[in-house]
């Protein structure tokens, strides 16, 4: 077990592409770190030079105080477990597991040993003999986990280990990799575009953006504390709503309405350099049915708007809705529609949506008093994406 | 989709003519060789008088049996040689990156498109300056320069079919590439080197230009070159039947691997074709 550290680590593709650039990561041992962000953003490109199947451009990787720079993947003592298993179909289910050891030239006995205790740990025991092509998806999965754990290694690298599961086992694999990381106590870095598994697994999380690490945190700062607009927009579901917003000596005008902001808040506008235009978030819990507030309708403001959708899932209600006038633009929401795939999709832009009690009584297509408290309001500057409130 | 009778007839009926004319020749070989030497000109197409003179004939005389071993020897080797080697190419026209692989391969396959007797005589002297001429690697050298395009193409088709993680995942479990390669990669190719290895011992099998040209004795002479210095029993008796039972004897091999990988060598020959 060993911690890992990028150190200015970049990545130039020979075509030129800056695949990482200037990535700062300090893992510790132990530590489940994920790297999240959309396709294409350099997380799996950052895995693959720490595993060794990519060649650093630039900056230092330090795996247990070591700079493995120059080293093969094989001499870097660590496992891998790939997207799509990689599992070798030549091989049994324990040739699989142990041809690491096997490589290693560990004894028969103890391969065999160590196979056992891993497939016991999986569940695998009574599938040893089989071939990967008579295992199901999930199974298959499993052996690749098996594959990884057995030779324990110093550090677990995980690209997207459950994406290929369909939605009910990749929750119930997610629980088994957390449990497992947290029975072995394996530093693991483990890829995803799925923020609900970074989120549920890490840590902390690394979110990602172009091949720049944008920011690193645990969970809940993330979520709380999103340092600008792409992690803000990334990091949540239902995702944050993004309105357009003025800013007039100390009022904020939002189409939620105009909004005193606290002379707090305001003065971290100006610190930060944000001027009249900026770019509101308001997360959907932070909507609430204005019917439901009681005492605190004080603190907040209300508006009214018709619901278009509702959906009712017995926890919560989400309501959407949408706000006339224009919808906020940025760089960072644009790429950020394109990866949720709703870039062009009708609606999906202005749209604004609120999670509600379920004692609401909205209606779809009726017009609902929504309340919300302007304190936790995040705004950014619409020109670098930062966060001014933070 | 049905097919209606008259179409099914003509289909029938033109594969028919197209099967006799493939196998009346080799049949008519292989009842030649069945002849007494007295009926060999009678033109009839079933030997009135069978006889297995022919063969005892052939297997008696050290000109055949010697130009056998000639010939398993030496494709034999080549074909080891070629596969071996080229599925290593193969592998790396497959995987790497490396400046010029685009010219390596169609410099290769260039070099199959040659026509070989154009290399006869520059080879003929060269080999006889280098003291190569009528040996074993004499023959073995031009065999795998035109046998590895073909094994090369053939193998690296074979090759990109294999996904690329799960070498990573090879390499990541602690192999070197070269453990890689020979315990997870070369098995899952291995039919890829079956194919590979039966059309080139093929090639060497039937070749006729270098090996009636670089050869002179039976110190490598293969069949088909020995087939030409058959003599008759005197000179005023062609060796008909003879030839015809060694063109029987060497053609075995070739129809029973064509009948065990018939599919493996259509696969082999087109898997190139449509992934190039």
């Amino acid at each position: 077990m060993a911690e890992i550290v990028l150190d200015h680590v970049s990545k130039r593709f020979p075509d030129g592409t800056m695949a990482v650039d200037d990535a700062n990561l300090d893992i510790d041992d132990g530590e489940f770190v994920i790297l999240v962000g959309p396709s294409g953003c350099g997380k799996s490109t950052c895995l693959n030079m720490i595993a060794g199947l990519e060649d650093i451009t630039d900056g230092e990787l330090r795996i247990g105080g070591r700079v493995v720079n120059q080293l093969a993947p094989k001499d870097r003592d660590i496992a891998m477990v790939f997207q799509s298993y990689a599992l070798y179909p030549h091989m049994t289910v324990r040739e699989n597991m142990g041809f690491g050891l096997k490589l290693a030239h560990a004894d028969r006995a103890d391969i065999d040993r160590k196979v056992r205790q891993a497939a016991e740990l999986l569940e695998l025991t009574e599938l040893l003999d089989r071939k990967p092509a008579n295992l199901s998806g999930g199974q298959r999965q499993r052996v690749a986990m098996g594959r990884a754990i057995v030779r324990s290694p110093q550090a677990f690298l995980m690209d997207e280990p459950l994406s290929n599961l369909d939605a009910k086992l990749r929750v119930q694999m997610r629980t088994t990799v957390a449990r497992l990381q947290n029975q072995l106590g394996t530093t693991t870095v483990y890829v995803t575009h799925d923020q609900t598994e970074a989120m549920t697994l890490g840590d902390r999380v690394a979110v990602m953006r172009a091949g720049v690490i944008q920011q690193v945190g645990t969970p809940e700062e993330l979520y709380q504390r999103p340092r600008n607009l792409f992690v803000a927009g990334f990091i949540g579901s239902p995702a944050m709503n993004f309105l357009p917003g003025t800013l007039e000596d100390g009022h904020l005008r939002t189409t939620l309405g105009d909004v005193a902001l606290p002379a707090e808040m305001a003065g971290k506008v100006r610190q930060g350099g944000g001027g009249r235009d900026l770019i509101v978030g308001i997360r959907p819990e932070h909507f609430e049915d204005a019917a439901l507030v009681g005492g605190r309708r004080a603190d907040g403001l209300t508006f009214k708007a018709t619901v278009d959708v509702l959906e009712s899932l017995g926890s919560d209600k989400y309501a959407y809705f949408r706000l006339q006038g224009a919808r906020a633009t940025a760089q960072e929401l644009e790429e950020l529609a394109a990866d949720a795939g709703t870039g062009d999709a009708p609606g999906g832009g202005d749209q604004v949506v609120a999670r509600l009690d379920p004692a609401s009584r909205a209606r779809e297509g009726q017009q609902l008093e929504l309340w919300f408290d302007p304190g936790k309001l995040h705004l950014f500057n619409p020109g670098n994406g930062a966060h001014l409130t933070l | 989709m049905t097919t209606r009778t008259p179409a099914k007839a003509a289909w029938a009926a033109g594969n028919t003519v197209v099967v006799l004319a493939a196998l009346v020749p080799v049949l008519w070989l292989a009842s030649l060789s069945f002849k007494d030497p007295s009926t060999i000109a009678d033109g009839s197409f079933l030997p009135q008088k069978w006889t297995l003179a022919n063969y005892r004939g052939i297997f008696q005389t050290s000109l055949f049996t010697r130009a056998l071993v000639n010939s398993i020897g030496i494709a034999l080797i080549a074909t080891v040689l070629a596969v071996a080697v080229g599925s290593m190419a193969a592998y790396a026209v497959a995987r790497l990156r490396f400046p010029g692989k685009q010219v390596l391969v169609a410099v290769t396959l260039l070099i199959a498109m040659f026509p070989a007797i154009s290399l006869v005589s520059p080879l003929f002297n060269l080999w006889r300056q280098l003291g190569l001429f009528d040996t074993w690697p004499g023959l073995i050298i031009p065999y795998l320069t035109f046998s590895l395009p073909l094994a090369i193409y053939t193998l690296s088709a074979f090759f990109r079919e294999i996904p690329w993680e799960l070498e990573r995942a090879a390499q990541v479990d602690g192999a070197t590439p070269m453990q890689a390669f020979l315990q997870v990669i070369a098995p899952l190719a291995a039919p890829g080197m079956v194919t590979t290895a039966i059309l080139v011992f093929i090639f060497c099998w039937t070749d006729f230009v270098f090996a009636i040209s670089l050869t002179s004795t039976s110190a490598s002479q293969t069949v088909p070159a020995a087939i030409a210095f058959f003599s008759g029993a005197s000179q005023f008796q062609t060796p008909i039947g003879s030839i015809a039972a060694a063109g029987v004897v060497i053609t075995i091999p070739i129809i029973v691997f064509v009948f065990f990988f018939q599919r493996r060598i259509v696969a082999g020959l087109t898997s190139g074709a449509v992934k190039g």
